[in-house]
């Protein structure tokens, strides 16, 4: 209690510092900050705001919006799922095993970051088309992919990977051996040591790798219009309704449909840093 | 004499269980990322080099290469200079609401690349405040070069200023102390110290920027108006010729495209071997 009013006396906004630049930098900084980036979204905000909240739920609550909705995210969670099944698989191989191509390995995962989205959607639809390399084993036996919702899952497959990858791959490097050591001497069989004892660790980064490929996917664009078909009610993704809206010059459809995407990545974004926090409180580090 | 039983690693799998766990984990690689790749390439030559070099020496998919390389060298030194300076700011100082600025920089991954550029088209474009100003002073925006360098600066915005910041907080104070203590300015102290500290943190920032600038396809194509030879940059090039079922001149541009990923993905592996993995590990890309 004493200890209140030094420590205020103590509160300083910026802590003292011999090295200069702090106005410089910071004041820079927030001007770039606001200018390319805050301002801009402020203004769909403002556009939605303006709409009025009955437009806004008539816009928001129309058929094929709510459809094109629920395509982005059943498509980005099944997508992301995929990922955190593979993705771990191969981030214990890249961590654990030695193999030849294994750099090789290690370096492509990241392909999805370095290459076009609009590279990545046309050479996947090649591959998928009931005519492409893939796509012909599945034709005769009545499976479409490319131009169904099962093509979106694949583009999102793609984009998604390295999320899962890079945020579990890490955490597995730094796992402490001995701790499995200790469960092998106590009797646990390498399964049980396996499910009990490292997945439950790797856990927050899974769940934080998730959120990260759920979120990119649910957003997606690029890759997702060529593979997609982009049928109304079927095959038609949240972000190309926008991109449709807004070649009509219809702005404030856009608008709505854009507004409600932004509320949705806020939720994913607040959930990432949920997890990240529990996991630091839980395992000593962010995920 | 030792006797040669090799007992079974308590911390590893069996032999099997780990070729097959490669074999799994390699067969969804190669369906997944290797393939893909591989076809980009295989369909660019379908016609053979004669036709690939046409495909991307006519006009259009020149008049779009140089599209491409101007925003890059606008945008990328753009969003270069703010990522070292936001990155100073919050590494080099201690200051409430650090947390939440470093939230605000990250925020453009994730938001979709198309509002990015809905953003822009609301800010710009018909019935907006801005638009007819920037009009009336005879500059058009939307639907012209300087709105793709705006949703490109968008999209780009936090990869150097996420490289660097982990990487210059690591480092600390301690280096810059000592040179304004010695009698160092300002600006010397950054040139001769901090600069040569974080040097290869701000290649691969750099590096992973340009990827995503040169390939930028959503942001772009709300607001490029696909005006040809004027505002088409190369992903929306391919999506051009794509559509009017000119697949392998498509394929051409996009091979144009992976070859620029492969060499990313190659500069970025050998980076990570000159400054180490641990600050090479931004996810978030």
């Amino acid at each position: 209690m004493s200890l209140a009013p030094s420590s205020r006396r103590g509160w300083r906004w910026k802590q003292p510092s011999v090295i200069p630049g702090f106005g410089l930098t910071l004041g820079f900084a927030i001007v770039y900050l606001c200018l390319i980036v805050l301002i801009p979204l402020a203004g769909v905000g403002w556009r939605s705001a303006a709409l009025g909240w009955e437009e806004f739920w008539r816009i928001g609550t129309d058929a094929r919006v709510l459809a094109a909705l629920r395509t982005s995210f059943w498509t980005a969670a099944l997508a992301a799922l995929v990922n955190a099944v593979f993705g771990v698989i191969v981030a214990w191989v890249l961590v654990r095993y030695e193999f030849p191509g294994r750099r090789i390995v290690d370096a492509v995962v990241d392909l999805p970051f370095a290459l076009p989205t609009a590279v990545a959607g046309i050479a996947l639809t090649a591959l998928y088309a009931p005519t492409g390399w893939i796509g012909q084993f599945f034709a005769p036996l009545g499976i479409r992919i490319a131009y169904t919702p099962i093509g979106i899952v694949i583009a999102l497959i793609f984009i998604g990977l390295p999320f899962v990858v890079r945020t579990v791959q890490p955490v597995l490097e730094d796992f402490d051996r001995e701790v499995e050591e200790a469960a092998a001497t106590l009797g646990a069989n390498r399964l049980q040591t396996i499910v009990s004892i490292i997945l439950p660790a790797l856990f927050p980064a899974i769940l934080t790798g998730f959120a990260l490929a759920f979120g990119r996917a649910v957003g997606e664009y690029g890759s997702v219009i060529f593979i997609a078909g982009n049928i109304p009610y079927v095959s038609e993704i949240a972000p190309l309704l926008i991109v449709m809206r807004l070649e009509e010059f219809n702005y404030p459809a856009a608008t709505a449909i854009g507004a409600i995407m932004l509320i949705l990545a806020f939720i994913v974004l607040f959930a990432v840093n949920l997890i990240q926090t529990w996991s630091r409180g839980r395992y000593g580090h962010g995920a | 004499m030792a006797r040669n039983i090799r007992l079974p690693d308590p911390t590893t799998e069996s032999g099997t269980v780990k070729w097959v766990t490669i074999a799994v984990a390699g067969l969804f690689m190669a369906v997944v990322l290797f393939i893909p790749l591989l076809a980009v390439f295989l369909e660019a030559f379908r016609l053979g080099a004669g036709a690939f070099l046409a495909a991307i020496t006519e006009p259009d998919a020149l008049a779009a290469i140089r599209l491409t390389l101007l925003v890059a060298a606008i945008s990328v030194p753009l969003n270069m200079v703010f990522g070292v300076a936001a990155a100073w700011a919050i590494a080099k100082y201690e200051f409430k609401g650090k947390a939440f600025l470093t939230t605000l920089i990250d925020l453009p991954f994730s938001v979709s690349p198309v509002i990015a550029g809905l953003v822009y088209v609301l800010l710009f474009g018909s019935g907006s405040v801005l638009g007819p100003i920037f009009n009336s002073a005879g500059l058009q925006v939307l639907f012209a070069v300087p709105g793709v360098v705006l949703a490109t600066l968008f999209v780009t915005f936090p990869f150097v200023a996420r490289e660097l910041i982990p990487l210059m907080e690591d480092q600390g104070t301690g280096d810059e102390e000592a040179a304004i203590s010695l009698g160092a300015g300002g600006w010397q102290t950054f040139w001769r110290v901090t600069l040569p500290n974080i040097k290869w943190g701000l290649l691969y920032g750099v590096l992973l920027c340009n990827a995503r600038v040169m390939g930028e396809f959503g942001a772009v194509s709300v607001v490029s108006g696909r005006l040809r030879g004027e505002t088409v940059t190369m992903p929306l090039q391919i999506e051009i010729l794509y559509n009017e079922y000119n697949f392998s001149a498509a394929f051409a541009v996009a091979a144009l495209l992976a070859l620029l990923a492969l060499v990313t993905l190659i500069l970025k592996a050998l980076l990570e071997r000159v400054y180490g993995r641990d600050h090479a590990g931004g996810v978030r890309h």
